[in-house]
Order: C-alpha cells, then structure tokens, then sequence
C-alpha cells in the first residue's frame, strides 16, 4: 500500500511567476521524505504538486513530470479528484470538519463522496484509523463529540486519522507539527515512524531536528532571493545530508548560519 | 510662593462611588426639568435632550475633579456610547409599543379568521384572512423564486465564477439592490400585461415583483457566508478525494447553512412589508382567494393601506393587521434562530 514517484525537471507556476524549478527528485516506498529549506523556498508549493491540490489556486501550473508507479500525474486523462484519492495530505493549522464528529471526520473521506457504508464496516474503519493515529485510546469514549472539541494536537492526530482512513498510497504532510507543543509534536513524530511501514511519507518541516529524527531521506531546497524560484538544492540520505553535505549551502543552513 | 506640584498619580487614588452616576443622572434629570419649567414648557423630547446633555457635563467635570483627566474621558465615552444606544432604541421601541397598544384591540381569533366580505362603514366586524393568506401566497411564490436562484448564484460567484462575468454579475447585483420597489412592481406588471393580457390578476405577479426585489438580498448575504467558510475545510476535503462540487455541497453549504437561513429569513422580512409592488400587481380584494394564479389577492401591507386609508374603526383593523404582521416576521425570526442553532458548528470556538 505505498508506491515512489519520481519527479523530473518538474516547474511550478502562479500564473507567470515561477515558483519552483527544475525539480529531479526520487520519493522511495516505504519511508520518510523530509523536505527542509527557508520559508518561501517553495517547499510547500512542491508538496502540494505531488496531489495536486495546488491547483485549486487560481493560476497555478506545473510543468514537467511526477510519475508514480510509471503514472504520470499530470497526464491529460488523469483526474485530479482520483490523484488526491491515492495521495493523502495533512495541513499545518488542524483543520477537522466543525460540523462534525470525532468519527464522521475520520469517515469523511467515505461520506462526503456518497459512498455507502455498514454501520459495522463504518465502526471498524472508525477504530483502525484512530488507532492508526495514536488516537483510538483518548477519544473512544466521545466519538459523538464536535472533533473541534479535541485539544489541537489530539485535532491534528484526528486529520492524520481522516487521511488514512482513505487508504491512501502516499501521505503528504505541511508543516503538521508547527502549530503543535513539544508533547503533540512527540506524538506525531512517533506517529510518522509508525506510518512509514504502510506509506510512503513526504514532511514538509521548519524543524531541522525533527528532519533528522524522522527521515530517511531529506532534500534541501534554497531560494536566491526574493522573486527568484526555488530549487532542490541537495537531496540525499538523512544521516549524510546531516553529517557531510555536499553542498556549501545545505551546510550553511543546516548549521544554522542562515535561515 | 508656589509649592511644586508632586508627579500626577498614575493610579486612580479616588474613585466616584457606584451610586455616583444614577446620582448624577437624577441631578441633571432634575435641573433640565427645572430649567424647562422656568423657561418654556417640559416636553419628554426636550427634557431627554437636556438631561443627556447635563449629564455628559456634569459627570465628566465631577469625575475630572474626583478621579482625574484619563478616567474623565471614560466617563464621557460611556455616557456617549449609553446615549446612542438609548436613541438607536427609541424608534424601535416606540414603534412596537404603538403597534402592539392600537393593535391588540382590533386583534382577536375572528379578526385572523373572517374576511373582509359583507362589511360596510362602521362595522367592526371582518378580519384579515384573506390578506394573511395573500402575503403567504405573494411570499412564497417570491421565497420559491430567489432563494434557490439567490444561493445557486452566489454559490457560483464565490465558488467557480472568475473574471469579467463574475464582474459583471457582481455589479448587476449591487445595481438591482437598490431598484425602488415601485419600479419591480411596474416591471413585473409589464411582463405579464405583455404576456397574459391587462385582464390578468393574480398573487403570481406580485411574488415576481418581490422576487425581483429579494433576489439581490439572498444572494449578497449568502456571498458573506459562503466567503466565511474558511478555504483550509474546502482543501481539507479537496486532500479527500472529494470532487468540487461534493465539496461544495457537503463542506461548504454544510458548514454555512445556519448564516444562510438567517440571511434568507432577512431577505423574506425585507419583502414582506412591501406595498407599493402589490398595490399595483395584485390589487385589492374583500374575500378569500385560496387560487395563487388567478383573480385578485389581498395582502396583509395593502390591507393595512386600505383600512387606514378608510379611517374610523377601519383604522383598529389597519393597525391590528400591522401586528399581525410584525408576529408573522417575529415567528420567521424564531424558525430561523431555531435552524441555525440546530445547525451551527458544535464545540469549543
């Protein structure tokens, strides 16, 4: 249930600024992807390239290839809608349903499409996600409650567990932990280690610490200055990327000269 | 010889006792009446506008003495900000009082269930039915016509449309808010005399007048809604897997529903009391009309035009029909509260 894509000389527009450029980049089953990098680097705006879901901005292009499982995402017969189907996103401010419970936001992903479900599957599918998310044991009791409810870390763990609950190929998560405090971060973190032996997972993170504790893999990306796009700098093993980079600048931000 | 002044206290050494400013406003009260008494006549208008003014004066001056200069201006601002409130309340109080004291006279179980048939001159008899089911009627054809034509096209201005025509329908639709009544009374008059004939009356006309006067309003303040649903919980369901127009309907719709129906229920109030329109499209009628679509159809605003055009005691049915009226907006409001309460997003916020 986790497949790699690789992107090739991939470009992102917002109409006709060029926001990222030239992106090779190989995401691997089965691990963590971080992507590091300055805020406004473009970090983010990439992520969001791999389901599409920066299309929804007005303006907003790609050029060039993400290809997952010798699919290409961008080819012309492919439906965004069934893209976002397969790859799974977390944003960084927690955003459950407020018109919702604890459990129709994790059978979101079922109910919002019309998709029928038994009373015993929907129960089954409630308690495999929340439990997938680390969350089955804090909220079984209060299923019935408003998911705004929920502290802010407990909300977060309740969109991971809505994301998961489509059984997803891939999980993107933004930033998941910027909004959160040092114990929901922890909890996230120990999360993403779980999830990585069913998904492939791709982290956005301003955390350099987080980076290196759960990646496999990270890629550094740069910008040059304002109103210039953003590049991948540097893509390699965690370990390496954190201990010799080869790049001058991966070093630089990494040992916090800049950034 | 002059002593130097020691540093103004930063803190509030004395402070006006609670009492102080119901003290106060007892005094001016007091010395506007006076003043009045001696100079001309006391009229509650006069002695309202002296007493307020008095108070300002005399409360800032006593707590500039007492407390000093920053607390003086707090006492200005709330005397100030209390004096708005009280004038922003008079026409709306006044206005229910008077209603509700001249109309619950004329107001009675046989004033909502008989019509206006057989009563001549200076009989008390005769009711408003027929006029309450016209505005039902007139209403309803006028809520059935642009509440689904108002929140499909705001759902389009705020959802999907981009460029000129979302321009352009947004400028149509600030221009048609501000259409006189008269005027949506005369177009739809026109369009059915091109289509119908001048021999054709009926409560269809004047739904489409208000239509046309409430369309604009429905969709302006579903626009606010829809515009308030924040974009992560379209994105949140976007990440899903679910297509637009799903996310439309189950997120957006889903999450705004209770600030939609108190929109629409301000659009129905607005067109409820319209009689210039239904003066000119439905006309004036004494009996029952139970057939939306043909003959001529009393309302509840014309009714009340007419009783009081009338004067004597049709003037308590014309006030009595006003009451009847406010309850039926009131009643609206309290459905409305009820659905949006129901609805609202639950939990902590």
């Amino acid at each position: 249930m986790s497949k790699r894509i690789d992107i090739s000389d991939l470009n992102v527009y917002y109409g006709d600024f060029l926001a990222v450029e030239g992106v090779h980049m190989s995401i691997e089953p089965r691990s963590v992807t971080a992507l590091i990098g300055p805020s406004g680097c473009g970090k983010s705006t990439f992520l969001r390239t791999l389901n599409r879901m920066h299309e929804v901005i007005p303006g907003a292009r790609v050029t060039g290839k993400a290809v997952m499982d010798g699919q290409d995402l961008y080819a012309p017969d492919i439906d965004p809608v069934e893209v976002r189907r397969q790859v799974g996103m977390v944003f960084q401010r927690p955003n459950p349903f407020p018109t919702m419970s604890i459990a129709d936001n994790v059978l979101a992903g079922v109910k919002l499409n019309n998709r029928r479900i038994s009373k015993a599957a929907a129960d089954e599918l409630v308690e495999r996600s929340l439990t997938g998310a680390n969350l089955w044991n804090e909220v079984k009791d209060r299923l019935e409650k408003p998911g705004s409810s929920l502290s802010g870390g407990q909300q977060q763990r309740l969109c991971i567990a809505r994301a998961i609950a489509v059984q997803p190929q891939v999980l993107l998560m933004d930033e998941p932990c910027s909004a959160l405090d040092p114990i929901s971060t922890l909890a996230i973190e120990e999360l993403v280690h779980e999830l990585k032996n069913d998904y492939t997972i791709v982290i956005v993170t301003h955390n350099m610490q987080q980076a290196a504790r759960v990646s496999d893999r990270t890629g550094f990306f740069n910008i040059e200055g304002t109103g210039k796009p953003g590049r991948l700098i540097e893509m390699d093993d965690t370990t390496t990327m954190f201990s010799s980079p080869a790049q001058q600048a991966t070093e630089d931000y990494i040992s916090g000269r800049f950034g | 010889m002059s002593v130097l002044a020691p540093p103004l206290p930063v803190r509030r050494s004395r402070k006006l006792a609670r009492w102080a400013p119901y003290a106060v406003l007892a005094g001016s009260a007091a010395f506007s009446a006076g003043l009045l008494a001696l100079l001309t006549t006391v009229t509650i208008a006069g002695l309202f506008a002296l007493t307020a003014v008095s108070y300002a004066v005399a409360i800032t001056t006593l707590s500039r003495v007492v407390e000093g200069p920053r607390w003086a201006k707090d006492r200005l601002a709330t005397a100030l900000v209390t004096l708005a409130f009280l004038l922003a309340l008079i026409p709306l109080v006044s206005l229910l009082a008077i209603v509700v004291g001249d109309g619950l006279g004329g107001f009675s179980w046989d004033f909502l269930s008989t019509d206006m048939v057989g009563v001549f001159g200076s009989m008390t008899s005769g009711g408003a039915l027929h006029a309450i089911i016209g505005t039902v009627y007139v209403t309803g054809i006028a809520s059935l016509v642009s509440i689904p034509l108002g929140i499909f096209t705001a759902i389009y201005l705020v959802e999907y449309g981009q460029g000129r025509l979302k321009r352009g329908i947004t400028l149509l639709v600030d221009v048609m808010t501000g259409i006189p009544s008269i005027v949506a009374g005369l177009f739809a008059y026109t369009v059915f005399l091109v289509l119908f004939g001048p021999a054709y009356k009926s409560a269809l006309i004047g739904g489409v007048a208000l239509a046309v006067l409430m369309t604009p309003v429905v969709i302006r303040s579903v626009e606010e809604m829809l515009r308030l649903v924040p974009n992560e919980l379209r994105e949140a369901s976007y990440a899903l897997g679910v297509p637009k127009w799903l996310t439309v309907v189950k997120v957006v719709l889903r999450t705004s529903v209770a600030g939609i129906t108190t929109g629409v229920m301000i659009a129905i109030a607005r067109v409820i009391g319209e009689t210039a329109p239904l003066l000119m499209t439905v006309g004036i009628a004494q009996n029952v009309n139970w057939d939306a679509f043909d003959g001529r159809i009393a309302t509840l605003p014309v009714f009340v035009y007419r009783q009081y055009a009338q004067g004597g005691v049709a003037a308590d049915r014309a006030w009595a029909g006003a009451l009847t009226l406010i309850i039926i907006v009131m009643l609206l409001n309290l459905i409305a509260r009820l659905v949006s309460r129901y609805f609202a997003p639950k939990g902590a916020r």
